[in-house]
């Protein structure tokens, strides 16, 4: 654990291999994510894996590139809390596009 | 980031009630500047969200084939079409640039100018070289008669979701690089080594300036990661 007696020092900045590791990883999975379309799986295999790698990338560039790791909780829960309402609006817009789907297949191709 | 006198304070959730519970400072340690530059991401959050969700909603809910988005923005290489290559390409591009960001943030914190300068600098040029890009796929699309009301490939919807999209994504990519080539500017002359005041502001410069910048362009690339996996893969 580095970083903690990074904390203890009044320097207040990260070792750089710690920046260089992150870097790799992101490139990594940017690769990974591009072989998913790469070699066309199709389906949920594809869904999911393109999620994985989209929160995996996006985890790393919030915690150690933006330093969300090192903040004290009050900030990290200030920015985070408020992001679950998008979840709650996706939940919200998933249901309203199946059922504007449902209505269109209706009185489109079968007539009401 | 930390400093000395954080550290005699309840860490985590405890932390975090101590911080925000009485009559006191409840962002400790963090400058003005930063966390209005989060507050500012967090609402900017919301309306990338937005777009990506009713770019969703549209997709799901339309009763035409989706464009093969695979095929959509392939690049022919020797006569072979490689899929999503220009992407790709891009998506790289600004992880690059996302790193030397973080770079240069780190060297500013060390007070080394010219690192963080040059770092800067390399910065811009990645965004620049992101915004080529996407000036090439843009006109290249609307060359194939892409258009925000009709496409040859498919569902209607799909031009105007992407010109929006990417448009609002290319759109702060542009700012930031105008941005990075202003601090590129200020972190050589010295600014924040000798304190300058700002243009706009009477307050001395300091290199947590460059941080506040790096919040954003790493922003710009957390952004890309939602629409490259949403909108070019899914």
């Amino acid at each position: 654990m580095d970083e903690i007696q990074n904390k203890e020092q009044s320097t207040s900045t990260h070792k750089i291999g710690i920046y260089l590791w992150i870097w790799g990883l992101l490139f990594v999975l940017s690769f990974f994510s591009y072989m998913v379309d790469w070699f066309a799986f199709q389906g949920f295999l594809r869904w999911t894996l393109i999620l994985i790698f989209m929160f995996l990338k996006a985890g790393l560039i919030m915690a150690f590139f933006m330093h969300l790791y090192w903040e004290r909780y009050a900030l990290v829960n200030i920015l985070l809390w408020p992001m679950t309402a998008i979840a709650g609006f996706i939940i919200l817009m998933a249901a309203e596009a199946k059922y504007t789907v449902f209505t269109r297949l209706l009185y489109f191709f079968i007539g009401g | 980031m930390s400093d000395n006198s954080l550290n005699n304070l309840p860490g985590g959730f405890k932390g975090m009630s101590h911080d925000m519970g009485s009559d006191q400072t409840a962002f400790k340690g963090v400058q003005w500047g930063k966390v209005m530059m989060w507050i500012f991401l967090l609402s900017d959050t919301f309306i990338f969200s937005c777009f990506l969700i009713s770019y969703m909603k549209g997709r799901t809910s339309t009763v035409v084939d989706w464009p093969n988005t695979s095929e959509v923005f392939s690049l022919h290489v020797g006569g072979v079409p490689v899929p999503l290559l220009l992407i790709a390409i891009m998506t790289f591009v600004l992880i690059t640039s996302s790193g030397t960001m973080a770079l240069a943030v780190k060297y500013g914190y060390e007070k080394n100018r010219k690192m963080c300068g040059w770092l800067i600098l390399a910065t811009a040029i990645g965004g620049l070289t992101f915004v080529g890009m996407q000036v090439f796929e843009w006109s290249k699309l609307i060359h194939e008669g892409v258009r925000p009301w009709e496409n040859p490939f498919g569902a209607k919807q799909f031009g105007s979701f992407f010109f929006m999209i990417t448009g609002f994504h290319g759109t702060h990519v542009s700012i930031g690089v105008i941005f990075l080539f202003i601090y590129a500017r200020k972190v050589f002359r010295g600014d924040f080594d000798n304190g300058k005041r700002g243009f706009f502001t009477t307050m001395k410069s300091d290199y947590v300036a460059i941080e506040i910048l790096g919040l954003y362009w790493h922003f710009v690339d957390l952004v890309w990661v939602f629409i490259f996996a949403f909108f070019y893969l899914w």
